[in-house]
């Protein structure tokens, strides 16, 4: 049943960015996109990630996507008369980049959660699987036993205390830069 | 669960961000294929914080900030090009050009 529903969402998400990158109007590509992010939103539910599937929802799928549309609104650049897309040579490009990517990272489709517990537990200079998995099904439980919020919070105010606050600066750093790029030279 | 077709919607994805921006011409759209390959590179998080555990989603939780950031600083870029070209091709577009 999961399977099949996200199989669902899967041809969604990418039926709705391949639509997008084809699109000549930007307001239509960008609606394509907010559809493929709304897809991957569910698809982060399937995959036992309701938190980050609401996050996605709200900040990617609204946020940043009506802060593009505002800027496509504002340039008045919805409309266009010629298409964008580039000639043979840019389309020949974009297939020999493309297939080439997706035949190097063809092979993740056969990846299993028992695969992956082998390889990394082979590789021991990568990452303690112990641990690791130790910490995977401890943090299931904790997840079951205090919640889907409740399981992020403490590592996120624990472990991941500086790169929080070092996010808060960035997000300072961000807006402060984009007033000064955005406001109109006197 | 579902690790494999996760990751393998993940690599899909990508690259068909990459191949947006290879295709595109229009600042904008390849400023969304980015978010596009952003968005994909956070499935392939999701997926792996399945089995080791939460640190995935919480990377996931920055890789959104950062993009964000990204995404407000660009497109005051974009505005800004464009002021000064009345265009956002990237055709128009050769300010660092020697």
């Amino acid at each position: 049943m999961t399977e099949t529903v996200f199989y669902i969402f899967a041809a969604i998400a990418v039926g709705s960015a391949a639509m997008c990158i084809l699109q000549r109007s930007p307001v239509s590509a960008l609606i394509w996109l907010v559809q493929a992010m709304l897809a991957l939103g569910a698809i982060f539910v399937l995959l036992q990630a309701q938190f980050i599937g609401i996050i996605q929802i709200l900040v990617y799928a609204g946020a940043i996507m009506v802060l593009f549309l505002f800027i496509i609104m504002l340039l008045n650049v919805g409309r266009v008369q010629s298409s964008d897309i580039r000639g043979a040579a840019g389309i020949a490009a974009a297939l020999v980049v493309g297939g080439l990517i997706i035949a190097e990272l063809s092979g993740l489709w056969a990846y299993t959660n028992a695969r992956l517990g082998r390889e990394v537990r082979a590789s021991a200079g990568l990452v303690q699987a112990a641990y690791a998995f130790a910490g995977g099904q401890a943090a299931q439980h904790d997840t079951q036993v205090r919640g889907v919020v409740g399981g992020i919070a403490p590592p996120l105010f624990q472990v991941y205390l500086v790169p929080f606050e070092i996010t808060s600066l960035l997000l300072l750093t961000a807006i402060v830069g984009a007033v000064v790029l955005a406001k109109r030279r006197a | 669960m579902l690790l494999g077709p996760a990751l393998g919607l993940s690599a899909l994805l990508f690259t068909l961000g990459v191949a947006g921006v290879v295709l595109r011409r229009n600042a904008i759209v390849i400023f969304m294929c980015v978010e596009l390959m952003l968005n994909a590179v956070n499935l392939a998080f999701v997926a792996l914080a399945q089995i080791y555990g939460v640190g995935g989603y919480l990377i996931v939780f920055f890789v959104m900030t950062v993009a964000a950031a990204e995404a407000a600083v660009g497109l005051a870029i974009i505005l800004a090009v464009f002021r000064h070209h009345q265009s956002i091709d990237l055709q128009n577009i050769n300010l660092l050009h020697g």
